[in-house]
């Protein structure tokens, strides 16, 4: 390989054959749209959000301030971003594993012939195309504490989302049932994956289907189920609809439901401070970079790869 | 043998127990949204006794909705917001994706590396440097600002290219040997046969443009220029207690999709698979 390649290099100094030259001309013409855009769009803003997260953003008319680390030191020192951030880890660490769990036990059930099979993933599937927005709204109103269906159907007075001990949760359980059928559609997918002589063999040797899923499913899915984990766990990170759509600005429980993206969101929009706004999304950032990095250890040490 | 079966049978029914369970859950808000559709204001606030099935069926908050919201253009603009972002995702990241995939040329790995790094990075770090830029060519209030950030993907980009290196090599030679240029060779040979990653990119990306929620608002502040989502939070704020109405122009918003999705469920679960074990 390397023999051929320094042969060709010599004369190839001088002119490229018509074929190399074709594929360079061909090759750039078809990457110029997505790369120019990723530069205009992605790149640029992401070096530009950096700069901007250490500047005061100017009043009307007044360009942005650089401030250096300002806006750092009063992030560092802003209680409510802390809180922010802890109802964000919160949030996501019930998210994550229950979604992941229930999602993992229906895929297994589903993945087999059975009567009702397709009705099931049907109505599994379904919240993955409804807006968040809708959804969110249904939600609320099923918890709502004095007419909401939970409460009178179960005889409670509970404050599910008004109660800041409770409403974290409410939340989170609203983002399982938008989740799990997404995770079921990679899991089942996964699963199909899985030579099916494995389930033959255990089911001759007298397994139960509960010690098939321990032995067989969980350590033959494990790439997936890591998989499904890093992309649910970054998404839980970046929750906003929800909380945005539940949460009105004078629930009591807000400060200890609101997100960091919830934040983000209001800093830069609500508030105008594109400067704070900045700097809260690089924090995030730095937070999923963290948890990205984790993962990428945690990986070798658990997963089963063929 | 007999308690094999025996066995078997047990299993089985605990499996339809535990699956009808959960449909329940997963249905109850919908069947909800839908009673609550079709009460009067003062029945579906009234707790002694507490009315679960309408007395009175009435299509009263559906009417209201419709004429205080002007959902055809609601959904036009959703259309148009769906339509120009799976046209564009499809098509950069389908040439992309050849070259990617398909063709050696300088500069090629470390191009690859920036796609590959931008999937990294969570989305809202480009929100705020979007909207200014919008904002700047005064386009804000336009289908162009709805659909903007989602002109070229990272992630279609990365999911074509991994289509198009599946594909044998023996393939492509033969076009060429048959006086096929490469342009020819891609257009004729090469991208039929992605077809079904197209697919899924496009039903990803529509499924995307739908439920995203936080863009709209920031870039779409007039009323008649948004799509469903924005429009539902907004109205929210509006029609604060009537929850009627409120679960009205949910079902108006979601209904749709949810019968699109009813007739093409096996593309669009292959989809989500395809698109999102690789996301």
């Amino acid at each position: 390989m390397t023999n051929s390649k320094s042969e060709a290099k010599a004369p190839a100094k001088q002119k490229m054959t018509t074929w190399e030259k074709n594929q360079l001309f061909w090759g750039w013409l078809f990457i110029i749209p997505t790369m120019a855009g990723l530069i205009i769009l992605n790149l640029y803003p992401i070096v530009n959000t950096i700069y901007q997260s250490m500047c005061k953003t100017g009043d009307f008319g007044k360009g942005n301030v650089f401030v250096g680390f300002a806006n750092f030191s009063r992030m560092f020192g802003d209680s409510e971003v802390w809180q922010a951030l802890i109802n964000t880890i919160k949030y996501a660490i019930i998210e994550v594993p229950f979604s992941i769990c229930f999602a993992l036990v229906l895929a297994v059930l589903l993945n087999r012939k059975m009567v009702g099979r397709s009705a099931y993933r049907a109505i599994f599937f379904l919240p993955m195309i409804v807006a968040p927005a809708a959804v969110a709204m249904v939600w609320r109103w099923l918890y709502n504490s004095q007419f909401g269906l939970l409460n009178n159907l179960f005889g409670l007075k509970v404050e599910w989302i008004s109660n800041p001990k409770i409403a974290w949760i409410s939340i989170a359980v609203i983002g399982v049932w938008s989740i799990l059928g997404y995770n079921i559609v990679l899991f089942i997918s996964g699963l199909q994956e899985i030579p099916h002589d494995y389930y033959e063999a255990a089911d001759i040797d007298g397994a139960s289907g509960i010690q098939a899923f321990f032995n067989i499913t969980v350590p033959l899915l494990s790439p997936t189920i890591f998989f499904v984990l890093i992309t649910r766990v970054i998404g839980a990170l970046q929750v906003f609809d929800l909380i945005y759509m539940v949460m009105d600005q004078s629930n009591k429980a807000l400060p200890k439901v609101e997100s960091l993206v919830y934040l983000f969101y209001r800093e830069s929009f609500d508030f105008g401070d594109k400067g704070y706004g900045s700097t809260i999304v690089v924090l995030l950032l730095a937070v999923i970079l963290v948890v990205t990095v984790f993962q990428m250890i945690g990986q070798k040490k658990w997963v089963h790869y063929e | 043998m007999h308690s094999m079966e025996t066995r078997r049978k047990v299993e089985r029914i605990v499996v339809h127990v535990v699956l009808i369970f959960f449909s329940i859950i997963m249905l109850v808000p919908f069947i909800w949204m839908l009673l609550t559709a079709f009460k009067s204001v003062s029945e579906a606030t009234q707790i002694d006794p507490f009315v679960i099935f309408p007395t009175v069926w009435t299509s009263e908050a559906f009417s209201k909705v419709w004429s205080n919201m002007n959902f055809l253009l609601l959904y036009k603009n959703t259309l148009l917001l769906i339509f120009w972002r799976v046209v564009c995702a499809v098509l950069t990241a389908t040439l992309a994706g050849y070259a990617f995939g398909r063709l050696e040329f300088k500069g090629k790995n470390f191009m690859f590396s920036l796609v590959l790094f931008q999937m990294m990075i969570p989305a809202q770090i480009f929100i705020i440097p979007q909207y200014l830029m919008v904002s700047k060519i005064g386009m804000t209030n336009t289908i162009f600002a709805l659909v903007f950030p989602g002109i070229v993907t990272a992630f279609g980009t990365f999911l074509l290219k991994t289509a198009y290196m599946g594909l044998p090599v023996s393939l492509e030679e033969a076009a060429r040997l048959d006086g096929c240029n490469i342009f020819q060779s891609f257009l004729f040979i090469m991208s039929p046969l992605t077809r079904s990653s197209m697919v899924a990119l496009g039903i990803f990306t529509a499924v995307f443009a739908y439920k995203d929620l936080m863009w709209p608002l920031v870039v779409n502040s007039s009323a008649n220029m948004m799509p469903l989502s924005a429009a539902l939070a907004t109205m929210q704020g509006q029609y604060q207690s009537n929850y009627p109405q409120l679960m009205a122009a949910s079902a108006i918003a979601c209904v749709p999709m949810i019968v699109l999705y009813l007739l093409f469920q096996k593309q669009f679960i292959e989809g989500i698979a395809t698109s999102g074990g690789k996301l």
